[in-house]
């Protein structure tokens, strides 16, 4: 038995799976994230989220494949990594595994004290090249990730607070693919965290509980912990705050045409980039990385993304 | 009763029985934030833990990039 108090709702196990369930599949026909038949790229942690993620797309019927990044995190890295390929071999699933410090030659200790990036700053913009970059490889029609309804009030809570207009401009539960960008998805969006972590204990889900020693204590973990304690009181707040943004306020903060700049091809990887040289391959650079050695840079197609892709 | 705490892995004892609610009042945790599991089911909140229960408060706030 679980209690879901912003929906007034006490599931046995069999319902609450369900309502898991129900709840992605409801995200991705309302935001429009993936028509039948879809090749689905998920970017997988270890952790709850990502593993639920891939679990519940797979029931739904989407063929989806992992792809894990093993950012060389000592203590941290070697497990998350285990439970990523336990998940994968015990389903007989497709999960590819890229390696920062042998395929690149950096860890993410060392890239944020070289780049004077936060450790999770150096993480996502590693992690968000090296995802776009396996989704548009392998050809997938999505790259979905574990974010859930937790994730993005936090993300937006602190977006607000420090009133940062471009952030809040991308902040949807779907981004077409556009630029050689692919299309990114967020499933999980109507599920908070809570719910996934029961859901992965339901199903005999086995995850990576601890978390990630460079993220303990950073702003992200403190917002959700603020947002934790109003919901205490006032349960739906998160899903109202999000929600309401979604229907109300997000538009206000899509740029126009005139204010979005061009976007190129990276001259060392080949990735998109307003710039000449991509901010992955200038973290790579100081932290004495390299591109793979059988990495070729291919120019992406240009373009522009339109109105409705941010 | 015995109590596994996660991130950090650490374990206290607590007298019971207690309400699940009243033993995360006592331990200053949110409801919203952790699950409570008992010999590998979920507990709800108005369960009562017995004396010689063990079990695992298990935090679900994870952060960093993602």
């Amino acid at each position: 038995m679980i209690d879901v108090r912003r929906h007034n709702a006490n599931f046995c196990g069999e319902h609450f799976l369900r309502h898991c369930r129900d709840q992605v599949a409801k995200a991705i026909r309302k935001h429009q994230m993936l028509q039948e038949g879809d090749r689905v790229l998920v970017a997988v942690s270890g952790g709850k989220d990502s593993l639920a993620v891939w679990d519940i797309l797979l029931d739904l019927g989407y063929e989806a494949d992992g792809l894990y990044l093993g950012l060389g995190i000592d203590g941290y890295s070697p497990e998350s990594e285990r439970f990523a390929r336990a998940f994968a071999e015990s389903r007989g699933l497709s999960l590819e595994v890229v390696d920062l410090p042998s395929d690149y030659g950096y860890d993410i200790r060392s890239a944020a004290r070289a780049s004077k990036r936060v450790p999770c700053s150096a993480c996502g913009l590693s992690k968000r090249h090296l995802f776009d970059e396996a989704a548009g490889r392998g050809g997938y029609d999505a790259l979905a990730t574990g974010h859930n309804l937790d994730d993005e009030a936090a993300v937006l809570f602190g977006n607000v607070l420090h009133w940062q207009g471009e952030y809040l401009g991308r902040q949807q539960p779907v981004l077409n693919a556009g630029d050689g960008f692919p299309r990114k998805i967020k499933p999980l969006v109507r599920l908070g965290e809570r719910e996934m972590a029961a859901y992965c204990v339901l199903s005999g889900i086995d995850y990576m509980v601890e978390e990630c020693p460079m993220a303990v204590g950073n702003k992200h973990i403190g917002y959700k912990e603020a947002l934790n304690s109003i919901e205490e009181r006032s349960p739906g707040t998160k899903h109202a705050f999000y929600f309401g943004f979604l229907d109300r306020a997000a538009d206000l903060f899509v740029p126009s045409a005139d204010d979005r700049i061009a976007i190129g091809a990276c001259a060392r990887c080949g990735a998109p980039t307003g710039a000449e040289v991509c901010a992955f391959c200038h973290l790579l650079e100081r932290s004495g990385g390299h591109l793979p050695e059988d990495a070729q840079a291919v120019p992406v197609k240009l373009g522009r993304r339109g109105p409705e892709d941010l | 009763m015995i109590i596994q705490l996660r991130n950090p892995q650490r374990t206290v004892e607590m007298e019971g029985p207690m309400a699940v609610t009243a033993l995360l009042v006592r331990l200053d945790m949110p409801r919203e934030s952790v699950l409570v599991i008992r010999d590998g089911t979920l507990v709800p909140g108005d369960a009562m833990l017995g004396r010689d229960d063990s079990i695992e408060i298990r935090s679900v706030i994870s952060g960093g990039a993602r």
